[in-house]
């Protein structure tokens, strides 16, 4: 196979992967549609009924499960392919850093999913993957290409890899946070309905959120710190203010705050979830933002 | 803080309570939420220290946004007073936060743990029964099983209570103390450190001291004897370009090949990549840049040669469409300069002269040319990058200004008998030559701030007690919200001191009971 068919294979099946995250996304909407009436606490007690409603309800969401293991299944032969057909890691430009990072993104859901018993993330997190996926196959999409120079370092994959595994893990901790906070809403008015009934309580999700930040933010620090010394190699400074390491730091000390808010009376709680999305939002910022608004010296969107 | 009716505050108690202000957790946040503000604007305005070209285009364009800016510092955020004043109040609030609690840590290290509670019940996970064993073996059972978990344990008379998870709050501060290790490490860095960027064009020489230095700047505490003797002579600078179809012109590699020599050392070949600096001693040589350099020669009228050899030009473009002034102050009767473009793979369209490839593929030289009077030496200094046209006339024949363009081997015939000949190009290399003597205490200090880091969020401080008695009670809590396991250490615990089907001994509540002596913890500084 020549470079260009595997590329073309490649983004096939990145394209089949977000078609599979979708009909996931419905599997796991038809699981907590189906269960409305189960949380709502029927009429009639019947006990049959029930536990065939239950059953019911399970298997639509171990159908999410299974779509979401086969769209990663699909999305990660996408990453590969694109590693052999351009003979580097497949995490040199905008689309590929998408990818890459999604794939940390669906794995880790599947994981907390099937071993720690957080199937509520499957919704929203398919949500996530197929939005993610469309935007990456349709806008962020570029061909093949080498590197350029600057990119031919061991801290190529380091720092990259590090980059796209917390942003896996910010974006599943900002989801978190984000039901804490409407959840928090509806336990105040006393509406707990509908999907919400079936996350965990306000402060389960309030000990996940914190818990899947505890674990992006030293990965965060880690990837600055590696970018640092790959920037003293590379660029002969180990930090300038280039815009894209200014918002990494931003968003760093956005969750530095977090982690303190948690520990600050007056702060615990809903204060603390929004620093986290406000976390998010700056990760994102720093890298759809300064991609393609700002010109810096790490402007390798293509696009 | 206390508060007292109306009492002025004396100037100890206002500066304790400013002190105390400061150093609170919550000042911490609003700090730190200072600084990502302050931060942000850098990334999206133009700075000087990185681009002063695009501020000098802000500002023509927005005069008035533009002075407002200058004037509060917006164009150099991170040399900003204010920057500058919440980072050094952001230092103090960590120093003052971090060195009390280093105190109180010791104190708790050389404590044992806390004596058991009186009611176990009340804690978060415990159960109860009867002990299949005699008090005194279940609590050295108790003892055993806890010291194999590298839990600290204290004996009490019918008790024995445990704590174990001290390393939390020691990645706390060790996290908290590199940082200002970090930071020290910058200071050092600026304060003894240099960087100093040099053109060289192929087949040049460069020579470390402080008269070869297009721009250099140090920190205060620099000293010109810093500076480590070496000469690097650039052979060759090889660049290649994506000739594909994705990405085409997209830079592929750029390799430097020089020879070196340290002080009088005999020369050594060796290269220089962009991920691949040189060293000597503590001194870096970085690839930073690179151009063309179109080789030319001036003849003036009388035949003499007035200038020969490679002039800089500076890129204008990612196609390498490059600007420059040849000069020939010498040439007689009149001094002769041209104002020129030299375009790698010249194309001429509607966009006028441009370059379409970084590379030299169709190499082409645009002049303009001036002449004026001889000048006299002023030694003022004066961009050699641009001509200065003071004295000079555009030289024009039959009423049409000169302008012409060459191809390497061409020679332009000028009117009034001078000759410009374009006989070749080379490519210059620009190197940036830098010492940064705090980079491995900075880099020390990360990596040991990264494992602070790691153990103060993933190490997880747990108690656990047994008392024995009429029923034999078991109980835990874990003094941080991890709450990952602490059940299963509850029964196995009880299962060690006899316990043989513990049932809880009350619903496990959700927050630990309100004994004041075993609040949970705050996980962070």
């Amino acid at each position: 196979m020549t470079a260009d068919v595997m590329g073309y294979y490649s983004f096939l099946a990145m394209v089949t992967s977000a078609v599979i995250y979708l009909v996931a996304f419905a599997a796991f909407s038809a699981e907590w549609a189906s269960a409305r009436n189960l949380d709502a606490g029927g009429h009639e007690p019947d006990a049959a009924r029930e536990s065939a409603d239950r059953l019911r309800v399970d298997k639509y969401g171990r159908i999410g499960l299974a779509l979401t293991c086969v769209g990663l299944l699909s999305h990660v032969a996408g990453v590969v392919l694109r590693g052999v057909a351009g003979r580097r890691a497949p995490w040199g430009n905008m689309y590929e850093f998408v990818t890459v990072s999604l794939a940390f993104a669906a794995a880790a859901m599947l994981v907390l999913a099937m071993r720690r018993g957080q199937r509520w993330l499957g919704l929203p997190t398919t949500l996530l993957l197929t939005i993610g996926q469309g935007l990456a196959v349709t806008v962020f999409y570029v061909d093949v290409a080498p590197l350029v120079p600057a990119l031919h370092s061991v801290w190529f994959v380091v720092h990259i890899v590090a980059a796209c595994a917390s942003g896996a893990m910010f974006n599943l901790g900002a989801i978190a946070s984000v039901l804490y906070l409407i959840r928090t809403r509806a336990e105040a008015r006393g509406g707990v309905r509908g999907y919400l009934a079936r996350v965990p309580d306000s402060r389960a999700l309030d000990r996940f959120a914190y818990r899947v930040h505890a674990f992006a933010f030293p990965l965060w620090t880690f990837t600055i710190a590696a970018g640092s010394i790959w920037a003293e190699y590379a660029w002969g400074r180990y930090w300038g203010w280039d815009p894209k390491e200014t918002c990494s730091l931003v968003t760093w000390v956005v969750y530095a705050a977090y982690l303190h808010a948690r520990a600050t009376a007056g702060w615990q709680g809903r204060p603390a979830a929004w620093l986290a999305v406000v976390g998010v939002v700056s990760f994102w910022f720093n890298f759809v933002g300064i991609n393609l608004l700002v010109s810096g010296l790490h402007s390798y969107a293509g696009i | 803080m206390a508060r007292r009716d109306a009492a002025p505050l004396s100037a100890a108690e206002f500066l304790r309570f400013c002190w105390t202000q400061l150093t609170s957790m919550r000042t911490a946040l609003v700090l730190l939420f200072a600084f990502a503000l302050a931060a942000l604007p850098g990334s999206l305005i133009p700075q000087r220290p990185v681009n002063p070209v695009r501020v000098t285009d802000f500002i023509r364009d927005n005069p008035t946004l533009g002075r407002f800016y200058d004037a509060v510092g917006l164009f150099d955020v991170y040399a900003s007073w204010w920057f500058a004043g919440i980072y050094l109040l952001l230092l103090v609030s960590l120093v003052g936060c971090i060195v009390p609690r280093i105190g109180t840590y010791v104190r708790a290290l050389r404590t044992p743990p806390p004596r058991t509670p009186r009611r176990l019940s009340r804690l978060p996970e415990s159960v109860a029964g009867a002990s299949a064993l005699a008090p005194g073996e279940a609590l050295d059972a108790a003892e055993s099983w806890l010291t194999k978990r590298r839990f600290r344990v204290r004996r009490q008379d019918d008790s024995v209570s445990a704590e174990r998870g001290y390393l939390r709050e020691f990645g706390n501060l060790l996290f908290h103390v590199s940082l200002v290790f970090v930071l020290a490490g910058i200071a050092w860095s600026s304060l003894f450190g240099y960087k100093g960027s040099v053109i060289v064009v192929e087949g040049q020489a460069f020579s470390n001291n402080l008269s070869q230095y297009d721009d250099f700047s140090a920190g205060g505490a620099f000293n010109p004897s810093q500076l480590v003797p070496f000469t690097i002579w650039v052979d060759r600078f090889d660049a290649k370009f994506e000739l594909g179809r994705a990405q085409r012109g997209a830079a592929r590699q750029f390799t430097a090949h020089v020879r070196t020599a340290e002080g009088a050392g005999a020369p050594v070949p060796s290269t220089i990549e962009v991920n691949h600096p040189l060293t000597f001693g503590g001194t870096s040589v970085h690839l930073i840049g690179h151009g063309y350099a179109p080789v030319v020669t001036v003849t003036d009228a009388s035949g003499q040669t007035a200038f020969s050899g490679p002039v800089v030009f500076l890129p204008q473009d990612g196609n390498f469409t490059s600007q420059g002034a040849i000069k020939a102050p010498d040439a007689r009767p009149q001094r002769l300069g041209f104002e020129c473009f030299f375009l790698p793979t010249a194309v001429v369209d509607e966009r006028g002269p441009h370059s379409v490839f970084p590379d030299a593929f169709a190499p082409q030289l645009f002049c303009n040319a001036w002449s004026g009077a001889p000048r006299q030496e002023t030694g003022r200094p004066e961009s050699v990058y641009s001509l200065d046209k003071a004295g000079l006339t555009q030289l024009s024949q039959n009423g049409r200004v000169v302008n012409f363009r060459l191809e390497p081997g061409q020679v332009v015939d000028l009117p009034g008998g001078a000759k410009l000949e374009f006989r070749d190009w080379k490519r210059w290399t620009k190197l940036q030559v830098s010492s940064t003597p705090g980079l491995p205490l900075t880099f020390g200090a990360i990596v040991v701030a990264v494992t602070g880091l790691c153990l103060s969020l993933f190490v997880r401080p747990r108690r656990l007690f047994v008392r024995v008695g009429e029923r034999t009670e078991v109980g835990g809590l874990d003094r941080a919200d991890a709450r990952v396991g602490l059940a299963d250490d509850v029964a196995a615990l009880a299962a060690a001191v006899g316990l043989p089907d513990a049932r809880p001994a009350h619903e496990p509540a959700h927050e630990p009971a309100g004994d004041p002596q075993h609040e949970p913890e705050k996980e962070d500084a």
